[in-house]
């Protein structure tokens, strides 16, 4: 296995793009060297984009944000305009592991990762974001949704790298909530995850809105569905449980060792109408 | 060996003394630390990230060295269990532990005083619930953290007090 | 003092027992000097790394090795027949240390190998080629021991059973205790209970892996260094393994980074010591986590039904148990302790339990802190607290009424002596704790819980140095601050400061046998033995007093630090401290030391009461532990703060074992969650603090009346956490783990059969 640094992305670009064998990128490694200990994966390249300078920060960016791939969760928690624009993006971030993984795990690499269960990616999702991609033909953007398709796989081609997630302007009177469920009170992997974005008028009546979900599918799904129970709403009761109903109706999950079927079918409403709850309170300024 | 490695050159401060290694590109920090620099009081308890015995802090952070690379501490500045103490002046967390018996087996111990040393850093005065989940990624089997978490609180007291 | 002097622990005023010194290996272990398991290194050391078998049942047909021996840099690869075969007492050892003609189990040791490096190693592994058929495996207990169950063992003959079974099967064996005739009890019941439960098997979750370091000549003199409860037991299993003299082999056991139980037998020492007696040099060999979940010891699953009745005004007329354990691969589960625990708290005319020892594909269990008596805990104080509730009567109300005292015939045969249970329950009932309003879907949980003690064999010697302070060695390891404990001790009775006392844990070669420290014995053996050493070395102290002052040997006391003329009659001299008589001991006879090899007998017993308050979410089945509170007879605290963290160490672990920790098994046979990621352990913030109130009710078979404390802190967590939980979700949880979607799947079914 070799190693690599590079101080460009154009440089990082050119290595992974260059000869045969498996390159990985190394952002926080709080994945990529769990995969490589267990006899997952076995890379023969390993490139560290965190050297790279526009990799590392979060820059405005006409009233949105450009944050760089290699970000760490605890340099986002303490970014307080990002906070302060889109607090479910960053509580989600922020859920990923300990302190210690906060010091490296990053939201490109949870993109990348392209787990069902990744908790940056349904905020990210609900959020309307999308992923920068530099690769050996320039750039291009991909909403986040599109970046993974299978668990462990994205659709990234030879030589991409996800250089940056942009955030977009917030709309006046907007909040965005992500909940995950884990039976310990830290440390878990979501069983179930939900983030939801909403806009409401001046009247509180909900104008847009977004649901997306995680572990609940082979990938984090956006549920159009759940949206509409709430555009149009005041988000009340009604349309909260219509919300639920909606989130479990899309959920196609697995039983495996971390849930059953039945239990993520029901607590995905179940978190997605308390996530709805708490984007609510925050767009009414609470 | 059966194929050449090509290994990687790292210059880096270790508890303020510069140091400098070869590692292997797949070695990880905590490898370098405990077989090639015998700096052996951070442990691998699992391996993955999950369990805090190999808490070190890097640049200010507080991480786990077996998620890092030997590769990536080029440049930075590392701190272990070992750089808590100044010559025989115990450091406040480290008297704390002991007067609180905050520890049984001990194995966590390194890896609890410097995630609670880089809690205390950025938090002087926590409450009960900001230790535990300032906490939480550094398992301890034995105490059920009660006396634990009272060691912080005791040692940051004292440590407000200056 | 005669040497069998016993003191009034109960009125005697100790001078420094009961105080909370600063344990003497603390620094080291703050500072990360103390060295591990894994901290060892020797010059030319190889890296040692074991080839697991994938599957859970499978004949092994042949091992190839020549390609993995042909790449550079391996020095070494070891199989089954590298081991010595023929000691009956260790063949199931061996057989899990070195698979032979099958793998029983995912994760079952079949080849290692020894490299220059962990990489060599590692692809070394990949080279073996080993040919398996696969078989029908099983790994639930039940299923287990139904007909037709894949058996494990064409040998296994039930025993205990009359007539012999004529077919092999997985139950290697059956037991039953109790006395009095339950059919008659039951009759005279006004409500009887009859519950089926089952809890899933718990790792000890130490948080150091196993590690050792071993090196052997080519005179066949071996150095093993290595983190166990046990270097006395690893010695001879080794000795035994590969042939040797048990005096050639010396081993030093490390700090030990957590046990419970679960290193209290050998696993991959033998197998060090073979590749590095092959290779000429020393090997390294550490598990990773993953290994340890697949490959160490957990402890059993069980299933159990229990029956229990009593009369309106709270009285038991009868109990029942029937307990079925699977301990992995090989007999041995602890299916009799679980069986003899299961009443042990009451005070019972009727009572019968019967165990069955079961085999099935999965690890050999390892004993797990108070080994099978938390589950039948679970099960027997489940039905008690459904029983209370169902008479109208308070829980530990209905538990005092029954409450084995001494004098009680326990129901696994002897009388009680002195006990604490009463003391206890009155405890937690005058606890605020206990009277404390509950929040909204919250619910309150009681339970009690016993465990046995141990004694066992116990060596200690005991040098008293020039200068006045005292070198302390015992042969147990220090797996939760012991040494303080044995120093606080030595200088009680020698009436020197605690800090004059520096205790170590010697090596095999350098005092007699021990015991392994389990059982929740050191602190009552080792204890034990270091007064009866300290006794010694004051009979010595005098001596030389009494050859100084011209006088008998009998004429000299032994007084809090001095020695003195034992009255005005025997003569007046200045009162000699242990610092004088050290001093001059090179011209009054020569070193003194104090010596005691001991099996200690009269380990009481103990018990515990715990109650907590848990939070069910009705809506995921999450649990939360608000409150939680431990009860337990101490006998004599040594050290309180060492005695509180048993308490609450236990509690944690109890709690775990309730709410979220289980081996998870596949289709497959093949362990799901071998790493802290899946498999849960309580981390700080899932914990309340843990309240301990310490009762000493003084164990009439020790000298200051101790009694163990690890073990018994971890029965009563099971049923209390089940209790509370249950009375949050107001439907009974029956199995464990009681993790979300299990009791999600309970309130539903029972809003369900409500509406």
């Amino acid at each position: 296995m070799r190693y690599e640094a590079p101080t460009t992305a154009k440089e990082a670009v050119r290595l992974m793009a260059g000869k045969a064998g498996m390159a990985r990128v190394l952002a926080g490694g709080t994945d990529l060297l769990v995969q490589i200990r267990t006899d997952r994966i076995a890379p023969d390249l390993i490139v560290d984009i965190k050297r790279i300078a526009g990799m590392r920060s979060i820059m405005t960016k006409s009233g949105g944000f450009r944050i760089g791939a290699a970000v760490s969760g605890a340099e986002l928690g303490e970014h307080k305009a990002l906070r302060r624009a889109w607090p479910g993006v960053v509580e989600a971030a922020n859920l990923i592991g300990s302190i210690q993984i906060q010091s490296r795990a990053t939201m490109g690499g949870n993109l990348c990762n392209a787990s069902p269960a990744a908790d940056s990616v349904p905020a990210l999702v609900a959020a309307g974001a999308t992923a920068v991609i530099v690769g050996p033909r320039g750039r291009r953007s991909l909403p986040v949704e599109d970046v993974a398709v299978a668990p462990g796989r994205t659709s990234l081609k030879k030589g991409e790298i996800v250089e940056a997630i942009v955030l977009p302007k917030r709309a006046p009177r907007s909040g965005d909530a992500y909940l995950r469920f884990i039976p310990r009170s830290e440390m878990d992997i979501a069983v179930v995850g939900a983030g939801v974005s909403l806009t409401l008028d001046r009247n509180g009546v909900c104008t847009a809105a977004r649901v997306a979900l995680g572990a609940v599918a082979e990938r984090v799904i956006l549920v159009p569905d759940a949206a509409k129970a709430l555009i149009g709403s005041t988000v009340d009761q009604a349309a909260l449980e219509r919300l639920a109903a909606a989130a479990s109706a899309a959920c196609r999950p697995i039983d495996d060792k971390r849930g059953t079927k039945k239990f993520r079918i029901k607590v995905a409403g179940v978190l997605a109408r308390r996530a709805a709850r708490t984007a609510l309170a925050r767009a009414q300024g609470k | 060996m059966g194929e050449m490695m090509s290994k990687v050159k790292v210059s880096t401060t270790i508890n303020g003394d510069p140091v400098e290694y070869l590692c292997d590109a797949e070695e990880t920090l905590l490898d370098v630390l405990r077989d090639h620099l015998g700096l052996t009081g951070a442990k691998e308890g699992c391996g993955t990230g999950d369990c805090g015995a190999c808490s070190v802090v890097v640049d200010g952070r507080v991480v786990c060295s077996c998620l890092v690379l030997g590769a990536e501490a080029e440049g930075r500045k590392v701190t272990t269990v070992e750089g808590l103490a100044t010559g025989d002046r115990l450091h406040p967390l480290q008297q704390k532990f002991l007067e609180f018996a905050a520890l049984q087996c001990g194995v966590c111990t390194p890896g609890f005083l410097v995630a609670a040393k880089a809690l205390l850093d950025r938090n002087p005065d926590p409450t009960e619930t900001e230790i535990r989940f300032g906490l939480a990624g550094n398992l301890c089997r034995c105490t059920g953290y009660d006396k634990i978490v009272r060691a912080v609180q005791a040692a940051a007291a004292e440590m407000r007090k200056g | 003092m005669p040497l069998d002097a016993t003191i009034d622990p109960a009125t005697h005023k100790f001078a420094l027992v009961g105080t909370r010194p600063l344990r003497p290996d603390g620094i080291d272990k703050v500072t990360g000097r103390a060295r591990f398991g894994a901290d060892a290194s020797a010059p030319g050391m190889l890296v040692g790394k074991i080839l697991r078998s994938p599957h859970a049942h499978a004949r092994i047909r042949a091992i190839d090795t020549s390609k993995a021996a042909k790449l550079p840099g391996v020095k070494a690869i070891v199989t089954r027949a590298d081991f010595k075969e023929g000691d009956p007492g260790l063949r199931d050892v061996l057989h899990n240390v070195m698979a032979r003609d099958k793998a029983l189990y995912d994760g079952h040791a079949v080849a290692a190998v020894a490299a220059t490096s962990a990489a060599v190693a590692r692809k070394a592994l990949k080279l073996i080629r080993v040919d398996y058929e696969i078989l029908p495996h099983v790994t639930d207990v039940d299923e287990a021991m139904k007909p037709g169950a894949p058996v494990l063992h064409a040998d296994m003959i039930t025993a205990n059973v009359e007539p012999a079974p004529k077919k092999a099967s997985n139950i290697a064996s059956r037991c039953e205790f109790g006395h009095g005739d339950p059919e008659i009890g039951f009759k005279q019941a006004d409500l009887v209970i009859a519950r089926s439960f089952k809890t899933e098997a718990t790792h000890q979750g130490y948080i150091e892996p196993h590690a050792c370091l071993a090196s052997v000549g080519s005179d066949g003199q071996g150095e093993l260094w290595v983190c166990t409860q046990g270097h006395y037991m690893v010695r001879n299993q080794c000795a035994s393994l590969l042939g040797m003299d048990v005096s050639k082999l010396r081993v030093t056991a490390s700090e030990i980074g957590g046990g419970f139980g679960g290193k209290t037998t050998v696993f991959i020492e033998p197998v060090a010591l073979a590749l590095s007696r092959k290779a000429g040099r020393p090997v390294k060999l550490v598990m990773s986590r993953e290994e340890v979940f697949r490959a160490s010891g957990p402890t059993s699953s069980a299933s159990m039904d229990v029956k229990i009745g009593v009369t309106k005004d709270g009285r038991i007329t009868a109990g029942t148990a029937e307990i079925r354990f699977q301990g992995g691969a090989f007999a041995g589960s602890p299916v009799e302790f679980g069986a003899m625990s299961a009443f042990a708290c009451y005070d019972l005319e009727h009572v019968k339990t019967v165990g069955y020892d079961v085999v099935t594909n999965r690890p050999k269990q390892a004993a797990y802190r108070a080994p099978g008596a938390p589950m039948v805990a679970f099960a027997v104080e489940s039905v008690l607290d459904e029983l209370a509730k169902k008479i109208g009567m308070d829980p530990i109300e209905l538990r005092l009424k029954n409450a084995a005292k001494e004098g009680t015939r326990s129901s696994y045969g002897p009388k009680y002596k002195r006990i604490g249970l009463i003391e206890c329950l009155e405890a937690a009932r005058r606890h605020p704790h206990y009277k404390a309003p509950l929040g909204p879907n919250q619910g309150r949980g009681i339970a009690a819980g016993f465990w046995f003690n141990f004694g066992g064999q116990t060596c200690v010697s005991l040098n008293v140095n020039v200068d006045g302070t005292v070198a302390l060695a015992v042969g147990t390891p220090d797996i939760g601050g012991s040494r303080a404990s044995m120093c606080l001790i030595a200088a009680e009775e020698l009436g020197i400061g605690y800090e004059q006392v520096r205790a170590i844990v010697a090596d095999t070669s350098s005092l007699g046998y021990n015991d392994i420290s389990e059982g929740s014995r050191v602190t009552f053996s080792t204890g034990l033995a270091v007064i009866q050493a300290a006794r010694d070395a004051t009979a010595k102290l005098c001596a030389r007093a009494a050859k100084t002052w011209g006088i008998a040997p009998d004429a000299v006391v032994w007084e809090k630090g001095y020695a003195k003329p034992a009255s005005p009659n025997a003569g007046s001299f200045a009162p000699l401290s242990l610092a004088d008589i050290a001093k001059t001991a090179g011209s009054t006879g020569g070193p003194i030391a104090g010596h005691c090899e001991v099996n200690a007998e009269g380990a009481g017993v103990s018990f515990a009461v715990h109650m907590t308050d848990a939070e069910v979410d009705r809506e995921t089945g999450r649990v939360e532990i608000k409150r939680y509170t431990v009860v337990q007879d101490a006998g004599k605290a040594i050290h309180p703060s060492y005695v509180e963290g048993q308490y609450q160490g236990g509690a944690a672990q109890g709690i775990g074992w309730a709410i979220n920790e289980e081996y998870v098994y596949g289709r497959d046979g093949r362990l799901q969650n071998p790493g802290f990621l899946d498999y849960r352990i309580p981390v700080a913030s899932d914990l309340p603090m843990i309240d301990t109130v310490i009762v000493e009710t003084p164990n009439p078979g020790h000298p200051y009346g101790v009694r163990g404390v690890g073990e018994t802190s971890i029965v009563p967590p099971l049923a209390a956490v089940a209790n509370a939980v249950s009375a949050a979700a107001g439907v009974r949880l029956s199995e464990l783990p009681m993790a979300p979607p299990r009791v999600l799947a309970a309130i539903d079914a029972a809003a369900s059969r409500r509406s």
